[in-house]
This record gives C-alpha cells, sequence and structure tokens, in this order.
C-alpha cells in the first residue's frame, strides 16, 4: 500500500515538476508546481513526518503559492511562453544525459542493497523513535526541540539567508531611477 | 577555555567572528539606508565595513590564540583549518572592500547594500568553513551564493552585469540541487550529515554502498561549479566579465577559496576513506582544468577575461592538491589560497584602476606604454603578475613549489608534470601584459594612459599586496609553518595513498 502511494505521489511530484518548466503559461506552470508541492507532502505522510506535511500544504501549496498566483495575475504575466524554448539538438543531448543520470541514480538506490531497510520506504527504527518522540513532546515539540538545541545555529543561518535574499532581491529589483540618487 | 556546546552560551563564542561580521552587516544596511537621506558618496559604509571586517578578524585571533574545542565530532569546528580560512577570508573581504570604495561612489551604486551583500557573502564563508556538517555546509554556501548572485549583477546600468547576475544565478541554483541531492543521497548511506559521523560510519562498513557512489558524483559535480573546474566552468568567464570589476575580484579570490577549504575539509575529513574512489574523478577535472584554464587563456584580447581563464587555473592547480590529499599538499593549498587571494585581488585593483574605475578599459591594448606614464602602478601589476605566473622570488612560486611537493610525495607524477608544463604556458599570457605595459609606445590616438587615476586606498592595498608577495616568496617560513599548523591532525586518512590515484 505505502509503495503503490509512494510511486503515485513521487510520478505525480516529478510530472509537476517537468509541467513547470514546460507549462503553457505562469500560471499552468504555478498550477503544476502546486500539484509538485502537494505531492511531496504525501511523500512527508508517508515519511512519518505528519506535522511537516501539513506545514507544507498550509504554507508552500497555500499561502505560498496564493502569492504567487497573485503576483503573476497583477503583472499581466499570463501570455504564451513556449515561443522562449527552443528544441534544438542540445535538448536531445539534455534528455540523454538526463536519462543516463537517472538510470545511474536508480541503479544505485534499487542496487543490490535495497532492502537497506526490510524493503519498507521508512526505516522501522527510525519510525519508531519519531513515534516515540511525538508521544513525548508532541507532534510540534518533537521538531522544535531539535531545532532550537541541536540545530539552532543552523535555523540562525537560514535566518541570515532570508535576509540576504530579500536585500538581494530588493536591490536588483528596485525601480531604476531611484538607484541614480544613490 | 574550552568549548563543550554544554551551555548555548558556546555555540555563541565559538561563532563569534561570525556574529560580530553579521552584526556589522546589518549595521552597515542601516548605515546604507540612513545616509541616502543626508546624501554623500556612501564611503563611510564601506568604512564601517572594513570596521567590522578588523573586529571579526580580532574575535577570530582570540579563538585563535587560546580557545580549545572538545573532540571532533561536534557541529562547529573551532580548529585551524577554519581559523586559517578566517583569515583568508576577512583579508580577501578587506582587499576587495578598499578597491570598491572608489568604484562604487565612481558607478553610483547603492554603497550600503554593496558592502553589506559582501560582508554577507564572507560570513557564509566562514559558516561553511566552520561547519563539520553537510547541512549547515550547504547553508553557509547558499548564504555566500546569494549575496555573489547579486553582487555580480549589482550595476542595473550595465547590460553585462545584468547577464551575468541571471547567468550566475540560474547556474548557480542548478548546481546547488546537484550539491543538495548528493548531500541527501550520503545521508541515506551513512545516516547523518555530520562528517565525523559520516568518516566513522565509512569505515566501519556501516555505509550503503550503493548510495555512495551517486551521492560522492552529486556532491562533486556540485562543489566542482562552484570552484569553477572544468567541465563545469563555462559560468565563470561570461559572470566574471561582465560583473563590477570590484566584485568579480571579490568572486575570483574568496569566494573560491571558500570553496576549496570546504573541498578540502569534505573529502579530506568526511569522505577521507573513499579516496581511491573520488580522487580518480578528481584527476580527471584537476588535470583538465590546469590544461583548458591555461590554452584558452593564451587567447583573450581583454584582461579582465585573460585573468577569469586564469582563476579557472588556478583552481586546477589546488585541484591538485586535494587529489593528493596529504598534510604537505593540505598545508601547500592553504598557503596557496592566501597568497593566491592577495595577488588575485590585487590584479584586479589594477585592471579597476587602468579601466578608471568603470569596464570601459579592459582590453590589452589599454596597457599599452602605461610603463612610462604611471610607473609605480606598471611595477606593482609586474610582480603581481609575475606572483601569479608561479616566478621564483615571489609568494606564487612558493605556493606552486608546496603543491608540487605535495604531489609528489603522493606520487601523482603526471599530475605534477601537468601543472609545470602548464606553469610554464601560462607565463605567457601573463608576460604579454607586462609586455604591452613596457614594451609598447602609449597609443598616439584613442585612449590615453595620461587619464589613469589611482586612487588613495587602491595605492595603499597595492603596495600592502605587493610587499606581501615578495616577502612571502622571499621568507615564506611564517605563513608556511602556520599552514602546517592548522593543517595537523584534521586529515582522517588511512594510509599514504601512494599512486593510488590516477589512470
Amino acid at each position: 500500500m505505502t509503495d503503490a502511494l509512494f510511486v503515485l505521489f513521487a510520478v505525480v511530484s516529478v510530472g509537476g515538476a517537468v509541467g513547470v518548466v514546460t507549462g503553457r503559461s505562469p500560471v499552468a506552470s504555478l498550477l503544476f508546481m502546486v500539484a509538485t508541492l502537494a505531492s511531496l507532502a504525501g511523500i512527508y505522510v508517508l515519511l512519518e513526518a505528519h506535522f511537516l506535511a501539513a506545514i507544507q500544504v498550509l504554507v508552500y501549496a497555500g499561502a505560498i503559492m496564493v502569492l504567487f498566483l497573485f503576483v503573476i495575475m497583477l503583472l499581466n504575466l499570463g501570455h504564451d511562453y513556449r515561443a522562449d524554448l527552443r528544441f534544438g539538438s542540445w535538448s536531445l543531448l539534455s534528455v540523454v544525459v538526463v536519462g543516463l543520470t537517472a538510470s545511474v541514480l536508480v541503479q544505485g538506490i534499487t542496487g543490490s542493497e535495497a532492502d537497506a531497510f526490510g524493503g519498507h520506504l521508512a526505516d522501522p527504527a527510525a519510525a519508531a523513535a519519531i513515534d516515540l518522540a511525538v508521544a513525548e513532546k508532541g507532534a510540534v515539540g518533537a521538531i522544535a526541540d531539535p531545532l532550537f538545541t541541536d540545530y539552532v545555529v543552523a535555523f540562525e543561518v537560514i535566518g541570515l539567508l532570508l535576509l540576504v535574499a530579500i536585500v538581494a532581491a530588493v536591490v536588483l529589483a528596485k525601480p531604476r531611477g531611484r538607484s541614480e540618487d544613490a | 577555555m574550552l568549548l563543550d556546546y554544554s551551555s548555548s552560551l558556546h555555540y555563541l563564542l565559538a561563532l563569534l567572528p561570525e556574529a560580530v561580521l553579521a552584526a556589522f552587516a546589518m549595521w552597515v544596511l542601516l548605515a546604507g539606508v540612513s545616509r541616502r537621506r543626508s546624501g554623500g558618496l556612501g564611503k563611510e559604509t564601506g568604512w564601517l565595513a572594513l570596521a567590522g571586517l578588523l573586529v571579526a578578524g580580532v574575535a577570530n585571533g582570540w579563538l585563535y590564540s587560546g580557545v580549545a574545542e572538545g573532540g571532533t565530532a561536534a557541529m562547529i569546528a573551532v580548529d585551524r583549518l577554519r581559523l586559517f580560512a578566517n583569515w583568508v577570508f576577512i583579508l580577501g573581504a578587506g582587499f576587495a572592500i578598499v578597491v570598491a570604495l572608489p568604484y562604487v561612489a565612481r558607478q553610483k551604486l547603492q554603497a550600503g547594500e554593496y558592502y553589506s551583500l559582501v560582508l554577507f557573502a564572507t560570513v557564509g564563508m566562514m559558516v561553511m568553513a566552520a561547519s563539520r556538517d553537510l547541512m549547515l555546509i550547504f547553508l553557509g554556501l547558499e548564504l555566500m551564493s546569494i549575496a555573489v548572485y547579486a553582487l555580480a549583477g549589482y550595476n542595473r546600468r550595465d547590460r553585462r552585469s545584468a547577464e551575468a547576475g541571471l547567468k550566475y544565478f540560474l547556474l548557480g541554483a542548478f548546481a546547488s540541487a546537484f550539491l543538495l541531492f548528493g548531500i541527501a543521497l550520503l545521508y541515506g548511506a551513512a545516516g547523518s550529515t555530520n562528517l565525523h559521523a559520516i568518516s566513522e560510519a565509512l569505515s566501519a562498513g556501516a555505509a550503503v554502498e550503493s548510495l555512495l557512489g551517486p551521492g560522492l558524483a552529486l556532491l562533486t559535480i556540485g562543489l566542482a561549479f562552484k570552484v569553477s573546474a572544468v567541465p563545469f566552468h563555462m559560468w565563470t568567464p561570461d559572470v566574471y566579465e561582465g560583473a563590477p570589476t570590484p566584485a568579480t575580484a571579490f568572486m575570483a579570490a574568496a569566494v573560491k577559496a571558500g570553496a576549496f577549504v570546504v573541498l578540502l575539509r569534505i573529502f579530506a575529513t568526511g569522505l577521507g576513506t573513499l579516496h581511491a574512489e573520488w580522487s580518480g574523478i578528481l584527476w580527471w577535472v584537476s588535470a583538465l582544468t590546469m590544461v583548458f584554464g591555461n590554452l584558452v587563456a593564451l587567447v583573450q584580447s581583454s584582461v579582465k577575461r585573460m585573468l577569469a581563464y586564469s582563476s579557472i587555473a588556478h583552481g586546477g592547480y589546488l585541484l591538485v592538491a586535494i587529489v593528493a590529499a596529504n598534510e604537505t599538499a593540505a598545508a601547500g593549498l592553504l598557503f596557496y589560497l592566501l597568497v593566491y587571494t592577495v595577488m588575485t585581488i590585487a590584479a584586479f585593483a589594477v585592471v579597476v584602476t587602468v579601466a578608471n574605475q568603470g569596464e570601459g578599459g579592459n582590453r590589452m591594448e589599454d596597457y599599452q606604454g602605461l610603463g612610462t606614464r604611471r610607473p609605480v602602478l606598471s611595477i606593482c601589476m609586474t610582480v603581481v603578475l609575475l606572483a601569479l605566473a608561479g616566478f621564483p622570488g615571489t609568494a606564487g612560486f612558493i605556493a606552486k613549489y608546496h603543491l608540487l611537493l605535495g604531489a609528489a610525495e603522493a606520487s601523482l607524477w603526471t599530475l605534477a608534470v601537468i601543472l609545470a608544463l602548464t606553469t610554464v604556458v601560462s607565463y605567457w599570457y601573463y608576460l604579454r601584459v607586462a609586455w604591452y605595459m613596457w614594451m609598447r609606445d602609449p597609443p598616439a590616438e584613442g585612449r590615453p594612459t595620461d587619464y589613469v587615476i589611482t586612487p588613495f586606498g587602491t595605492r595603499v592595498a597595492l603596495v600592502v599586496s605587493v610587499a606581501l608577495l615578495v616577502l612571502a616568496g622571499i621568507f615564506p617560513g611564517a605563513a608556511l609553518e602556520m599552514a602546517e599548523n592548522s593543517i595537523r591532525g584534521i586529515m582522517y586518512l588511512a594510509a599514504p595513498q601512494a599512486g593510488a590515484a590516477g589512470p
């Protein structure tokens, strides 16, 4: 059952990612992206990360994608972009390269030790540990506790990263006239 | 003082240079905003950024002088490798800011944001070097990269700068995805993102073998992009040429140094037991990078683009040390990074000056007859070019010599021969610039070199770096000893790999 669900979610998420690139218009691309993010949330559920899955749906598939949709519609970007995509001999090469890479990865992952976790998607021991942590601290506590203790540095660095991303975006996207007076 | 992370204050103390620099970066940002109301050239934000680097350097010195760490498993490393690398980053960022001061004012770029992005990128490098956890390494790499993407596209009135920013961003994001996928597969193989834990799982044979190969390959691709190694170098010439020259100097020197320290940390410590697996790939990457970078640099007509290819070639030399993976080579790598940072930024400082704080005069012809008109500037450039080529008597020679020693110790004879031969080739394109400066008369018409004005800050930076290059070329002892001390004990390699690498 889990295997079948995993295959379903995996196919939808990869197919959605391809759709984002080849979509007819930005709105279509965006809807493909919603499909990808939603099926990723499904994969999180299969990995026993229920809280993460809920957040993924709420924040990404919900709030952020709606914001994207608003911006695209307000800026009136909804026209056909397919003319910008060029399918020359290079695209053939890229298909070959992607195919080769995928086959190497598939061989590696489903190789002789595919049953490292007894054929299950998730390591049963790890799943049990997660269940224990959830039972002790609650679904939020099981994530918040390591986030603010063991991984507090990573948490702070992500804060800096977001600040830098905002500064970079504002600097590059400000109306041109304003930068002259600087 | 011993840091064992028993209290959360220890995290702050262990990351004091990073924390100080991040605080200063935010201060510079705010100062830039408030200054815009009152007017001015924005130089004071640059000086504030330099002060921040100075304070971070003092904090780094405090960590260097007497702080020990308990064990080598913690997420934050307080070892000499990291602290030596921090000196290199701080030095590189400092020189890059001094060179940028007149450029930013002349081009009317937004000063506060420029300097604060440089500082944030430096924080990213320091986090990368400080981390023993692949996750934190990735975050540091992204912090550095995003700031540098913006710096590459910073001059919005220049189309080529915008092109450079977009190209770097798209390809860089792509490479980051490779790196992240590789990290995920390694996590799947070893059950941890901590390099110490990965290393222990590998030596105990507890890792899932079939995931290691793909994980290693993707990790190598991601990092090879960041150090612009052939065949992942396609972006480098365009981005380096299009970006504002002071930003190019920062990218070519400090960003590359950061990526190499991470390469050393990941491959020599975490994945040291897999040396036989990755050294073959990196052998080829290194050889191709040296040959390609040097050969293409030969035919460049723009000095800025020539320096871009030269930086690719230097990446190839440095990869030899990673392949060799012994203490001599690793110490040589650190020393090389220090020297490389100084000479690269000095070379770009001259490029900025000759182009009159713009992007117009980067052709070889613009250097024609510079020797008679601006002798001091030309002497500085000549010394820097000789150091880049590795001429005896300059620090560049000592650095290359130690890379060769490391390669010889690992019996990498073919790579050593390629390194020596490509160095000889590189003399041609470095000395061609010197030949234009000294042996050709100034042009009768066109862009006369008389208008070249060297700003005071650039003058000081140039004289200091030339003095450093010559001094370290004649008396390399102190810096070399420091590099050797930095490397001692961090390598987890099992046995000397005599002749293990390469076909």
